[in-house]
Protein backbone atom coordinates (compact mmCIF):
# COMPACT_ATOMS: atom_id res chain seq x y z
CA UNK A 1 0.00 0.00 0.00
CA UNK A 2 2.49 2.67 1.43
CA UNK A 3 5.18 1.49 -1.38
CA UNK A 4 2.97 1.87 -4.06
CA UNK A 5 2.22 5.10 -2.58
CA UNK A 6 5.92 6.04 -2.97
CA UNK A 7 5.93 4.97 -6.37
CA UNK A 8 3.00 6.65 -7.48
CA UNK A 9 5.20 10.15 -6.05
CA UNK A 10 8.32 8.62 -7.18
CA UNK A 11 6.66 8.43 -10.67
CA UNK A 12 4.47 11.73 -10.74
CA UNK A 13 8.48 13.20 -9.52
CA UNK A 14 10.15 11.75 -12.18
CA UNK A 15 7.46 12.90 -14.71
CA UNK A 16 7.89 16.57 -13.24
CA UNK A 17 11.68 16.67 -13.41
CA UNK A 18 11.63 15.52 -17.15
CA UNK A 19 9.64 17.64 -17.97
CA UNK A 20 11.47 20.83 -16.31
CA UNK A 21 14.87 19.35 -17.90
CA UNK A 22 13.46 18.74 -21.11
CA UNK A 23 12.20 22.77 -21.06
CA UNK A 24 15.70 23.49 -20.51
CA UNK A 25 17.41 21.58 -22.97
CA UNK A 26 14.47 23.10 -25.32
CA UNK A 27 15.39 27.03 -24.20
CA UNK A 28 19.73 25.78 -24.67
CA UNK A 29 18.56 24.81 -27.70
CA UNK A 30 17.07 28.06 -29.05
CA UNK A 31 19.90 29.94 -27.20
CA UNK A 32 22.45 28.12 -29.41
CA UNK A 33 20.51 28.16 -32.60
CA UNK A 34 19.82 32.02 -32.31
CA UNK A 35 23.67 32.29 -31.64
CA UNK A 36 24.53 30.18 -35.16
CA UNK A 37 22.10 32.23 -36.72
CA UNK A 38 23.35 35.76 -35.84
CA UNK A 39 27.12 34.10 -36.81
CA UNK A 40 25.44 33.73 -40.33
CA UNK A 41 24.10 37.16 -40.39
CA UNK A 42 26.78 38.68 -42.74
CA UNK A 43 25.85 36.19 -45.23
CA UNK A 44 22.03 37.43 -45.29
CA UNK A 45 23.16 40.54 -46.01
CA UNK A 46 26.26 40.03 -48.14
CA UNK A 47 23.48 38.06 -50.45
CA UNK A 48 20.81 41.26 -49.55
CA UNK A 49 18.40 40.35 -52.21
CA UNK A 50 17.41 36.44 -49.65
CA UNK A 51 16.54 39.13 -47.58
CA UNK A 52 14.73 41.54 -49.31
CA UNK A 53 12.53 38.67 -50.63
CA UNK A 54 12.02 37.78 -47.00
CA UNK A 55 11.10 41.58 -46.36
CA UNK A 56 8.86 40.74 -49.57
CA UNK A 57 6.90 37.56 -48.32
CA UNK A 58 6.81 38.64 -44.58
CA UNK A 59 6.39 42.28 -45.05
CA UNK A 60 4.90 43.88 -48.12
CA UNK A 61 2.52 40.46 -48.45
CA UNK A 62 1.33 41.42 -44.74
CA UNK A 63 0.02 44.66 -45.37
CA UNK A 64 -3.42 44.20 -46.86
CA UNK A 65 -4.07 42.79 -43.57
CA UNK A 66 -2.52 44.99 -41.16
CA UNK A 67 -3.48 48.18 -42.20
CA UNK A 68 -7.56 46.32 -42.31
CA UNK A 69 -6.69 45.23 -38.83
CA UNK A 70 -5.77 48.73 -37.76
CA UNK A 71 -8.09 50.27 -39.20
CA UNK A 72 -11.35 48.37 -37.30
CA UNK A 73 -8.99 48.25 -34.05
CA UNK A 74 -9.24 51.96 -34.67
CA UNK A 75 -12.93 52.10 -35.22
CA UNK A 76 -13.82 50.31 -32.30
CA UNK A 77 -11.85 51.68 -30.05
CA UNK A 78 -12.70 55.09 -30.81
CA UNK A 79 -16.76 54.17 -30.79
CA UNK A 80 -16.17 52.49 -27.22
CA UNK A 81 -13.80 55.04 -26.18
CA UNK A 82 -16.46 57.61 -26.61
CA UNK A 83 -19.28 56.14 -25.04
CA UNK A 84 -17.10 55.37 -21.89
CA UNK A 85 -15.67 58.95 -22.15
CA UNK A 86 -18.71 60.16 -22.38
CA UNK A 87 -20.61 59.44 -19.50
CA UNK A 88 -17.40 61.79 -17.57
CA UNK A 89 -17.86 64.67 -20.12
CA UNK A 90 -14.34 64.27 -20.98
CA UNK A 91 -15.66 63.26 -25.04
CA UNK A 92 -12.73 65.61 -25.87
CA UNK A 93 -10.13 63.60 -25.01
CA UNK A 94 -10.68 60.63 -27.30
CA UNK A 95 -7.58 61.54 -29.11
CA UNK A 96 -5.49 60.44 -26.54
CA UNK A 97 -7.32 57.31 -25.39
CA UNK A 98 -7.01 55.82 -29.32
CA UNK A 99 -3.32 57.08 -29.82
CA UNK A 100 -2.06 55.89 -26.48
CA UNK A 101 -3.96 52.51 -26.56
CA UNK A 102 -2.60 51.69 -30.14
CA UNK A 103 1.21 53.16 -30.11
CA UNK A 104 1.78 51.49 -26.82
CA UNK A 105 0.02 48.24 -26.35
CA UNK A 106 -2.67 47.21 -29.57
CA UNK A 107 -0.22 47.99 -32.45
CA UNK A 108 2.88 45.87 -31.19
CA UNK A 109 0.54 43.15 -29.62
CA UNK A 110 -1.76 42.58 -32.41
CA UNK A 111 0.52 43.36 -35.50
CA UNK A 112 2.73 41.22 -33.71
CA UNK A 113 -0.19 38.52 -33.37
CA UNK A 114 -1.26 38.75 -36.79
CA UNK A 115 2.07 38.81 -38.38
CA UNK A 116 2.89 35.49 -36.57
CA UNK A 117 -0.11 33.82 -37.75
CA UNK A 118 0.12 34.90 -41.32
CA UNK A 119 4.10 35.28 -41.64
CA UNK A 120 5.55 33.27 -38.94
CA UNK A 121 3.38 29.85 -39.79
CA UNK A 122 4.41 30.48 -43.39
CA UNK A 123 8.05 30.63 -42.72
CA UNK A 124 8.25 27.51 -40.13
CA UNK A 125 5.86 25.86 -43.17
CA UNK A 126 8.25 26.31 -45.74
CA UNK A 127 11.29 25.37 -43.76
CA UNK A 128 10.07 22.52 -42.60
CA UNK A 129 8.88 21.27 -45.91
CA UNK A 130 11.91 22.05 -47.33
CA UNK A 131 13.62 19.74 -44.50
CA UNK A 132 11.04 17.26 -45.39
CA UNK A 133 11.92 17.26 -48.85
CA UNK A 134 15.57 17.13 -47.74
CA UNK A 135 16.22 20.38 -49.55
CA UNK A 136 18.29 21.78 -46.37
CA UNK A 137 20.27 18.24 -46.76
CA UNK A 138 21.10 18.54 -50.35
CA UNK A 139 22.12 22.11 -49.84
CA UNK A 140 24.66 20.75 -47.08
CA UNK A 141 25.79 18.12 -50.00
CA UNK A 142 26.98 21.17 -51.96
CA UNK A 143 28.73 22.95 -48.97
CA UNK A 144 26.08 25.42 -48.48
CA UNK A 145 25.08 25.71 -44.99
CA UNK A 146 21.10 26.16 -44.86
CA UNK A 147 21.41 28.52 -41.30
CA UNK A 148 23.09 31.03 -43.62
CA UNK A 149 21.24 30.80 -47.10
CA UNK A 150 17.60 30.15 -45.69
CA UNK A 151 17.25 30.75 -41.86
CA UNK A 152 19.16 34.50 -41.58
CA UNK A 153 17.80 35.93 -44.32
CA UNK A 154 14.18 34.70 -43.35
CA UNK A 155 14.74 35.76 -39.69
CA UNK A 156 15.94 39.12 -40.20
CA UNK A 157 13.36 39.87 -43.16
CA UNK A 158 10.91 39.08 -40.27
CA UNK A 159 13.13 41.43 -37.40
CA UNK A 160 12.96 44.39 -40.04
CA UNK A 161 9.28 43.86 -41.54
CA UNK A 162 7.67 43.54 -37.89
CA UNK A 163 8.17 47.35 -36.39
CA UNK A 164 7.44 48.74 -39.46
CA UNK A 165 4.14 46.63 -39.90
CA UNK A 166 3.43 47.81 -36.00
CA UNK A 167 3.93 51.44 -37.01
CA UNK A 168 1.76 50.95 -39.82
CA UNK A 169 -0.79 49.36 -37.59
CA UNK A 170 -0.67 52.17 -35.52
CA UNK A 171 -1.23 55.15 -38.05
CA UNK A 172 -4.33 53.02 -39.78
CA UNK A 173 -5.61 52.58 -36.28
CA UNK A 174 -5.36 56.58 -35.66
CA UNK A 175 -6.83 57.07 -39.07
CA UNK A 176 -9.63 54.72 -38.10
CA UNK A 177 -10.26 56.23 -34.90
CA UNK A 178 -10.16 59.72 -36.60
CA UNK A 179 -13.26 58.59 -39.07
CA UNK A 180 -15.50 57.56 -36.22
CA UNK A 181 -14.60 60.01 -33.57
CA UNK A 182 -14.28 63.07 -36.17
CA UNK A 183 -16.33 62.29 -39.10
CA UNK A 184 -19.21 59.99 -37.64
CA UNK A 185 -19.31 61.43 -34.00
CA UNK A 186 -18.81 64.80 -34.67
CA UNK A 187 -15.72 65.42 -32.14
CA UNK A 188 -14.11 68.55 -33.06
CA UNK A 189 -11.13 67.84 -35.09
CA UNK A 190 -9.45 70.27 -33.44
CA UNK A 191 -9.71 68.75 -29.83
CA UNK A 192 -8.64 65.35 -31.46
CA UNK A 193 -5.70 66.23 -32.85
CA UNK A 194 -4.43 68.53 -30.35
CA UNK A 195 -5.51 66.16 -26.84
CA UNK A 196 -3.46 63.71 -28.94
CA UNK A 197 -0.42 65.68 -29.36
CA UNK A 198 -0.46 66.90 -25.67
CA UNK A 199 -0.98 63.86 -24.22
CA UNK A 200 1.18 61.35 -26.56
CA UNK A 201 5.47 61.87 -25.97
CA UNK A 202 7.97 60.55 -28.30
CA UNK A 203 10.38 59.82 -25.85
CA UNK A 204 8.29 57.19 -23.69
CA UNK A 205 5.13 56.11 -25.64
CA UNK A 206 6.09 55.65 -29.45
CA UNK A 207 9.89 54.73 -28.75
CA UNK A 208 8.45 52.35 -26.44
CA UNK A 209 6.17 51.22 -28.69
CA UNK A 210 9.09 50.60 -31.30
CA UNK A 211 10.72 48.82 -29.01
CA UNK A 212 7.98 46.41 -28.16
CA UNK A 213 7.38 45.73 -31.77
CA UNK A 214 11.61 44.75 -32.79
CA UNK A 215 11.11 42.39 -29.65
CA UNK A 216 8.13 40.86 -30.56
CA UNK A 217 9.58 40.88 -34.07
CA UNK A 218 12.91 38.85 -33.24
CA UNK A 219 11.24 36.25 -31.06
CA UNK A 220 7.91 35.58 -33.79
CA UNK A 221 11.10 35.41 -36.30
CA UNK A 222 13.28 32.96 -34.37
CA UNK A 223 10.48 30.89 -32.71
CA UNK A 224 9.32 30.49 -36.30
CA UNK A 225 12.56 29.33 -37.87
CA UNK A 226 13.57 27.52 -34.54
CA UNK A 227 10.21 25.43 -35.21
CA UNK A 228 10.65 25.08 -38.93
CA UNK A 229 14.21 23.79 -39.05
CA UNK A 230 13.56 21.31 -36.22
CA UNK A 231 10.26 19.90 -37.60
CA UNK A 232 9.75 16.18 -37.80
CA UNK A 233 10.53 15.49 -41.35
CA UNK A 234 7.21 14.10 -41.93
CA UNK A 235 3.68 15.91 -43.41
CA UNK A 236 2.25 15.45 -39.64
CA UNK A 237 5.56 17.01 -38.11
CA UNK A 238 5.57 20.10 -40.34
CA UNK A 239 2.10 20.60 -39.54
CA UNK A 240 2.53 20.03 -35.35
CA UNK A 241 5.44 22.63 -35.91
CA UNK A 242 3.25 25.47 -37.49
CA UNK A 243 0.67 24.89 -34.90
CA UNK A 244 3.41 25.27 -32.09
CA UNK A 245 4.88 28.19 -33.81
CA UNK A 246 1.76 29.70 -33.82
CA UNK A 247 0.56 28.89 -30.23
CA UNK A 248 4.78 29.57 -28.95
CA UNK A 249 4.84 33.04 -30.37
CA UNK A 250 1.20 34.09 -29.52
CA UNK A 251 2.24 33.63 -25.65
CA UNK A 252 5.19 35.18 -26.09
CA UNK A 253 4.39 37.69 -27.41
CA UNK A 254 1.44 38.52 -24.33
CA UNK A 255 3.95 37.35 -21.99
CA UNK A 256 7.13 39.64 -23.19
CA UNK A 257 4.86 42.72 -23.49
CA UNK A 258 3.86 41.72 -19.90
CA UNK A 259 7.55 42.15 -18.47
CA UNK A 260 8.45 44.87 -21.24
CA UNK A 261 5.44 47.30 -20.05
CA UNK A 262 6.29 46.81 -16.25
CA UNK A 263 10.05 47.58 -16.93
CA UNK A 264 9.38 50.64 -19.35
CA UNK A 265 5.94 52.20 -17.60
CA UNK A 266 6.49 51.23 -13.86
CA UNK A 267 5.77 54.71 -12.40
CA UNK A 268 7.58 56.51 -15.41
CA UNK A 269 4.81 59.04 -15.49
CA UNK A 270 4.77 60.27 -12.02
CA UNK A 271 6.27 63.25 -10.84
CA UNK B 1 8.43 37.62 -59.14
CA UNK B 2 11.23 39.03 -60.55
CA UNK B 3 14.44 40.92 -58.33
CA UNK B 4 13.49 43.88 -59.67
CA UNK B 5 9.61 43.75 -59.15
CA UNK B 6 11.06 42.46 -55.06
CA UNK B 7 13.00 45.45 -54.79
CA UNK B 8 10.43 47.91 -55.90
CA UNK B 9 7.86 46.66 -53.73
CA UNK B 10 9.96 46.50 -50.37
CA UNK B 11 11.17 50.09 -51.15
CA UNK B 12 7.80 50.82 -51.29
CA UNK B 13 6.73 48.98 -47.98
CA UNK B 14 9.94 50.46 -46.31
CA UNK B 15 9.01 53.73 -47.52
CA UNK B 16 5.31 53.20 -46.01
CA UNK B 17 6.90 51.80 -42.60
CA UNK B 18 9.28 54.96 -42.18
CA UNK B 19 6.26 57.29 -43.02
CA UNK B 20 4.06 55.67 -40.72
CA UNK B 21 6.50 55.95 -38.10
CA UNK B 22 7.25 59.73 -39.16
CA UNK B 23 3.52 60.42 -38.83
CA UNK B 24 3.66 59.06 -35.28
CA UNK B 25 6.42 60.86 -34.39
CA UNK B 26 5.21 64.49 -35.66
CA UNK B 27 1.03 64.19 -35.95
CA UNK B 28 0.33 61.89 -32.88
CA UNK B 29 3.38 62.75 -30.69
CA UNK B 30 4.74 66.25 -30.11
CA UNK B 31 8.69 65.88 -31.01
CA UNK B 32 8.68 69.04 -33.22
CA UNK B 33 7.11 71.26 -30.23
CA UNK B 34 9.15 69.87 -27.54
CA UNK B 35 12.49 70.40 -26.78
CA UNK B 36 13.55 72.06 -30.21
CA UNK B 37 12.72 75.16 -29.54
CA UNK B 38 15.07 77.46 -28.03
CA UNK B 39 14.50 78.29 -24.37
CA UNK B 40 15.37 79.55 -21.01
CA UNK B 41 14.69 78.19 -17.45
CA UNK B 42 12.57 79.91 -14.77
CA UNK B 43 11.73 78.39 -11.41
CA UNK B 44 9.37 78.92 -8.91
CA UNK B 45 8.71 77.46 -5.68
CA UNK B 46 4.56 76.76 -4.69
CA UNK B 47 3.13 75.62 -1.49
CA UNK B 48 1.65 73.15 -3.21
CA UNK B 49 1.33 71.88 -6.69
CA UNK B 50 -1.56 69.33 -6.62
CA UNK B 51 -1.62 67.27 -9.48
CA UNK B 52 0.90 68.64 -11.61
CA UNK B 53 3.18 66.52 -13.74
CA UNK B 54 6.14 66.75 -15.51
CA UNK B 55 6.06 68.31 -19.29
CA UNK B 56 2.85 70.00 -18.28
CA UNK B 57 2.07 73.42 -20.26
CA UNK B 58 2.85 76.70 -19.13
CA UNK B 59 0.36 79.26 -20.50
CA UNK B 60 0.00 82.61 -20.48
CA UNK B 61 -3.40 83.85 -20.77
CA UNK B 62 -4.36 80.60 -22.32
CA UNK B 63 -1.15 80.39 -24.82
CA UNK B 64 1.14 77.44 -24.32
CA UNK B 65 4.60 79.06 -23.43
CA UNK B 66 6.53 76.65 -22.32
CA UNK B 67 6.80 73.25 -20.08
CA UNK B 68 7.12 72.20 -16.91
CA UNK B 69 10.50 70.88 -16.78
CA UNK B 70 11.68 69.21 -13.23
CA UNK B 71 9.77 69.55 -9.93
CA UNK B 72 12.06 68.49 -6.56
CA UNK B 73 10.85 69.40 -2.92
CA UNK B 74 13.15 72.20 -1.29
CA UNK B 75 14.84 70.22 2.04
CA UNK B 76 14.52 73.58 4.24
CA UNK B 77 11.23 75.55 3.48
CA UNK B 78 9.45 72.04 2.13
CA UNK B 79 8.56 74.04 -0.64
CA UNK B 80 7.62 72.62 -4.05
CA UNK B 81 10.43 74.11 -6.54
CA UNK B 82 9.03 74.11 -9.75
CA UNK B 83 11.53 74.67 -13.05
CA UNK B 84 9.62 76.03 -16.56
CA UNK B 85 11.29 75.74 -19.95
CA UNK B 86 9.85 78.97 -21.39
CA UNK B 87 10.05 79.77 -25.16
CA UNK B 88 12.61 82.27 -26.34
CA UNK B 89 10.71 84.50 -28.12
CA UNK B 90 8.35 85.37 -24.68
CA UNK B 91 9.82 87.16 -22.18
CA UNK B 92 8.24 87.77 -18.40
CA UNK B 93 7.72 91.03 -16.22
CA UNK B 94 9.65 91.00 -12.56
CA UNK B 95 6.54 91.02 -11.17
CA UNK B 96 4.68 87.50 -13.15
CA UNK B 97 2.83 85.98 -10.57
CA UNK B 98 2.76 81.98 -11.44
CA UNK B 99 -0.38 79.78 -10.86
CA UNK B 100 -1.18 76.26 -10.78
CA UNK B 101 -4.47 75.78 -12.64
CA UNK B 102 -6.76 73.76 -13.94
CA UNK B 103 -8.55 73.57 -17.20
CA UNK B 104 -12.09 72.17 -16.07
CA UNK B 105 -12.68 70.02 -13.67
CA UNK B 106 -11.10 67.44 -15.22
CA UNK B 107 -8.72 68.84 -17.09
CA UNK B 108 -5.19 68.92 -17.29
CA UNK B 109 -3.12 70.69 -14.68
CA UNK B 110 -1.12 73.60 -16.09
CA UNK B 111 1.08 76.35 -14.63
CA UNK B 112 -0.76 79.87 -15.36
CA UNK B 113 1.66 82.86 -15.85
CA UNK B 114 0.12 86.28 -15.62
CA UNK B 115 2.40 89.09 -16.38
CA UNK B 116 2.79 92.70 -14.56
CA UNK B 117 4.00 95.87 -15.03
CA UNK B 118 7.75 95.97 -14.00
CA UNK B 119 9.91 97.25 -16.44
CA UNK B 120 12.93 94.89 -15.98
CA UNK B 121 12.36 90.97 -17.09
CA UNK B 122 12.88 87.73 -15.85
CA UNK B 123 16.53 86.14 -17.25
CA UNK B 124 17.38 82.67 -17.46
CA UNK B 125 17.37 81.11 -14.17
CA UNK B 126 15.42 83.71 -12.24
CA UNK B 127 12.85 82.94 -9.73
CA UNK B 128 9.58 84.02 -9.89
CA UNK B 129 8.49 86.05 -6.71
CA UNK B 130 5.07 85.59 -6.40
CA UNK B 131 3.46 81.99 -6.74
CA UNK B 132 -0.28 81.01 -5.84
CA UNK B 133 -0.73 77.25 -5.02
CA UNK B 134 -2.92 74.69 -6.66
CA UNK B 135 -6.49 74.39 -4.84
CA UNK B 136 -7.40 71.76 -3.49
CA UNK B 137 -10.82 70.70 -3.41
CA UNK B 138 -10.96 68.41 0.13
CA UNK B 139 -9.67 71.87 1.94
CA UNK B 140 -11.91 73.94 -0.30
CA UNK B 141 -15.33 71.79 1.07
CA UNK B 142 -14.15 71.52 4.62
CA UNK B 143 -13.42 75.13 5.31
CA UNK B 144 -17.32 75.94 3.73
CA UNK B 145 -18.35 73.27 6.24
CA UNK B 146 -16.17 74.48 8.91
CA UNK B 147 -17.52 77.94 8.69
CA UNK B 148 -21.13 76.65 7.99
CA UNK B 149 -21.10 74.84 11.40
CA UNK B 150 -19.69 77.76 13.18
CA UNK B 151 -22.16 80.62 12.49
CA UNK B 152 -25.19 78.26 13.59
CA UNK B 153 -28.86 79.88 12.13
CA UNK B 154 -27.51 82.68 11.26
CA UNK B 155 -27.01 81.23 7.20
CA UNK B 156 -30.12 82.60 4.91
CA UNK B 157 -30.38 81.96 1.58
CA UNK B 158 -28.45 85.65 0.84
CA UNK B 159 -25.41 84.72 3.15
CA UNK B 160 -22.15 85.58 1.65
CA UNK B 161 -20.36 83.14 4.14
CA UNK B 162 -19.89 80.22 1.38
CA UNK B 163 -18.35 82.78 -0.67
CA UNK B 164 -16.06 84.06 1.72
CA UNK B 165 -14.79 80.86 2.90
CA UNK B 166 -13.73 79.87 -1.00
CA UNK B 167 -12.07 83.22 -1.37
CA UNK B 168 -9.95 82.66 1.21
CA UNK B 169 -9.15 78.75 0.02
CA UNK B 170 -8.76 79.98 -3.58
CA UNK B 171 -6.98 83.57 -2.94
CA UNK B 172 -3.81 81.74 -0.83
CA UNK B 173 -1.66 83.84 -2.63
CA UNK B 174 1.81 83.96 -0.98
CA UNK B 175 4.26 86.83 0.00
Amino acid sequence: MSAELVAGIAQWLRRLGGGVTGAVAQLGFVARFLVAVLWNTPHAFRRIHLTLREIYFTGVLSLVIILMSGLFVGMVLSLQGYETLKRYGADEQLGILVALALVRELGPVISGLLFASRAGSAITAEIGLMKTTEQLAAMEMMAVDPLARVVAPRFWGGVISMPLLAALFSAAGIFGGYLVGVRLIGIDSGAFWGQMQAGVDFWPDVTNGIIKSVVFGAAVSLISVFEGYNARPTAEGVASATTRTVVVSSLAILALDFVMTAFMFRGGNAV
Amino acid sequence: MNRAAIDLWVGIFVALGFGAILFLALKVGNLLTLDHTPGYRLEASFDNIGGLKLRAPVKAAGVVVGRVESVRLDKTTYEAVVTLRIDRDYQFTKDTIAAINTSGLLGEVYVGLDAGGDPTMLKDGDQIAKTQSAVVVEKLISQFLFDKASSPRASTPGDPVPAKAADQAAGGAKK
